[in-house]
């Protein structure tokens, strides 16, 4: 479970750092928000890797899961949220005022790159 | 009273709510109740400050539950003074606005009150998720602020800044949950303690996280190789934003000196001293590099973020070399060069604005309207941010240099500071004899002249500047004192949570408030 765990974050964030080094704003966003994803479930994981264990004190029960990890991850999921809507919003605006879609805010010279 | 230690965070945070609600369509208004609670945020961060030279450690537990449980704003003497700076900085960062750059576009009042709440809250908290929190509200508030008034130059710097904070975010928040994930704390002076008695197995996964964290804060405080997106980013954002984004680097040099000298320090076993290494190349690189820039600088805008970068590298060269009267004197340094830089920032806005199109670009323009007046603002800052005696600047370093001589690196870090010192001296000479000397017979145009409440801003910073001077045997003991207490963490952590010893393990589950 763990170790299917680790090796499945460890993809999301490979995935994620590529495409955040593309050229091209919206493989950027579309890394971060990847990058963001590993790194919530990272932090879900650091409570370690339960299964059926209640977060709350109930009566009659001895094995917990560590609930703080939860209030964490929600907290760094809003603010991504946030923040990916945000640099959305930036690109789109960034586009429509450069007519380039590239980070740099120009297409960079040299032969026209592979649309892909 | 009781509740000092919050005031700094909770005025910002209200008064930006206010102002969302009540601002809008009411710029007069919006003004006059940005300004008013910038006062009262002013008054707030005073009163801490005086509160904070007993040295007595201001601990305000939010929601009022226990400290390694709840989150807790604490105040040492670093936390209060740069909590003052930061107010004098936005003063005169706002009173600058109040000319009319707040209504180049929505909500710049409401804005800077949460960038302000950010940067305090970032000084005040003790707990690392918190500062992490911290960081997001004062750069998602930068970003926009960043971006006030448009245009394209500042779309792709923003861009840029975005990416790149957003990135170290990700990384900020790996750095915190691995060290809760071995500690099973996140309050600062909690962590103190438990990363000392880390086991052997786990050492690896603390340090792997210092370092992590170390990595952030370079990204925000403009560390080589992490400081590129910085003088885009200063140069482009509007003259009172920039201003107030003088201090921003100074919440990563922030950040880097708590972090490393409570969680860390001396103390904390195999975990210690681990970024020192590291550091000092680090930040003579960041200084050398920062000066070439200024030499280079095609514009003055440029040339003065360059600088921040500059002082950002002797800030973390002294840091780094360690010891109690370095620090003293990278903390006198600090202030300093905050204060210089804002002023910096907002005079190449005057003098931009009386070159008509050629702005701040160091090249030869029609003639400005107030050249004297002009020049001698800007030959007064130049000479206290290069360091010629009897400014500041030339206090700071010689406090900083006298304080690491007995550093084995000692001679690596004098001959940097003082060939970047002139560096900087010939980039500013260079800059200023171009900007007002060097005119081209172009027609007379209309240049309206720098009114009044324009020069108040930049002349009160520039009388703190000289204030560092007139009163710098009083802060340098200041400074000894707050290098002392920065340098006894045990201090902090006993303040915080108290003795180890009379705390019980405590059952899992809610605790009840004391």
């Amino acid at each position: 479970m763990e170790f299917l765990f680790a090796s499945a974050l460890g993809v999301v964030t490979a995935c994620g750092v590529y495409l955040l080094l593309r050229g091209r704003t919206f493989s950027v966003v579309l890394g971060l928000s990847l990058l963001s994803y590993a790194v919530n479930l990272f932090i879900f994981s650091m409570g370690r890797v339960t299964a059926g264990a209640p977060p709350v004190v109930a009566e009659g029960v001895a094995a917990y899961t560590d609930p703080l990890p939860q209030a964490l991850v929600l907290t760094a999921i809003v603010i991504g949220f946030g923040m990916t809507a945000f640099f959305l919003g930036l690109a789109v605006r960034a586009h429509g005022e450069s007519g380039s879609d590239h980070v740099d805010g120009s297409e960079p010279a040299g032969p026209p790159e592979d649309p892909r | 009273m009781n509740h000092l230690a919050v005031l700094p965070v909770a005025i910002p945070a209200l008064a930006g709510a206010l102002l969302l609600i009540c601002g809008g369509s009411r710029p007069l208004l919006e003004r006059v109740l940005g300004i008013a609670t910038t006062v009262l945020g002013a008054a707030a961060a005073a009163a801490l400050a005086a509160d904070s030279l007993s040295g007595a450690y201001r601990v305000y537990a939010l929601g009022d539950w226990m400290a390694p449980f709840g989150i807790v704003l604490v105040a040492d003497r670093l936390s209060a003074l740069l909590v003052l700076l930061t107010s004098v900085i936005a003063l005169a960062a706002l009173a600058y606005a109040a000319n009319g750059w707040d209504r180049r576009g929505r909500h710049f009042h409401a804005l800077f009150q949460f960038q302000l709440m950010g940067i305090n809250g970032a000084f005040l908290t003790g707990d690392l998720f918190n500062l992490f929190v911290f960081f997001e509200v004062l750069l998602i508030a930068s970003y926009c602020l960043l971006l006030h008034g448009l245009g394209q130059q500042r779309l792709k710097a923003a861009v840029h800044y975005v990416a790149v904070n957003l990135t170290g975010s990700g990384v900020f928040l790996i750095a915190v949950s691995l060290l809760y994930g071995v500690t099973g704390t996140l309050n600062m002076a909690h962590l103190a303690e438990r990363i000392a008695q880390t086991p052997e197995a786990d050492i690896a996964l603390v340090r792997a996280a210092c370092l992590m964290l170390l990595g952030v804060f370079a990204v925000k405080a403009a560390l080589f190789p992490l400081y590129f997106w910085l003088p885009a980013t200063y140069a482009s954002a509007s003259p009172p934003v920039a201003a107030l984004f003088a201090i921003m680097t100074k919440v990563g040099v922030y950040s880097i000196l708590r972090v490393s000298t409570l969680m860390f320090g001396g103390d904390s076993g195999a975990a210690a001293s681990l970024t020192s290494p590291w550091l000092l190349p680090l930040a003579l690189l960041t200084l050398a590099l920062g000066v070439i820039g200024a030499l280079g600088a095609k514009r003055l805008g440029e040339l003065v973020a360059h600088l921040t970068v500059a002082s950002v590298g002797t800030l973390l060269a002294t840091l780094a070399a360690g010891g109690s009267a370095g620090l003293a004197g990278a903390l006198y340094y600090l202030v300093h060069s905050t204060l210089i830089i804002a002023a910096l920032f907002l005079l190449s806005d005057l003098i931009a604005r009386q070159r008509g199109s050629a702005a701040d670009s160091l090249v030869a323009a029609g003639p400005p309207r107030q050249p004297v007046l002009l020049g001698i603002a800007f030959l007064l800052a130049a000479a206290t941010v290069a360091g010629a005696p009897p400014s500041a600047g030339f206090l700071g370093k010689v406090m900083i240099l006298q304080g690491i001589a007995d550093h084995p690196a000692a001679a690596w870090i004098w001959g940097t500071v003082l060939a970047s010192s002139l560096a900087a001296l010939v980039a500013c000479s260079r800059a200023g004899s171009v900007l007002l000397w060097k005119f081209t017979a172009e027609p007379a145009r209309e240049i309206t002249a720098v009114r009044g409440s324009e020069w108040l801003p930049l002349c009160s910073l520039m009388a703190a500047s000289l204030l560092l001077v007139g009163f710098a045997g009083p802060l340098h003991r200041h400074a000894e004192a707050t290098a002392a207490q920065l340098l006894a963490p045990s201090q902090y952590v006993q303040a915080v949570v108290g003795n180890s010893t009379e705390r019980a393990p405590q059952p899992l589950g809610r605790e009840l408030p004391r």
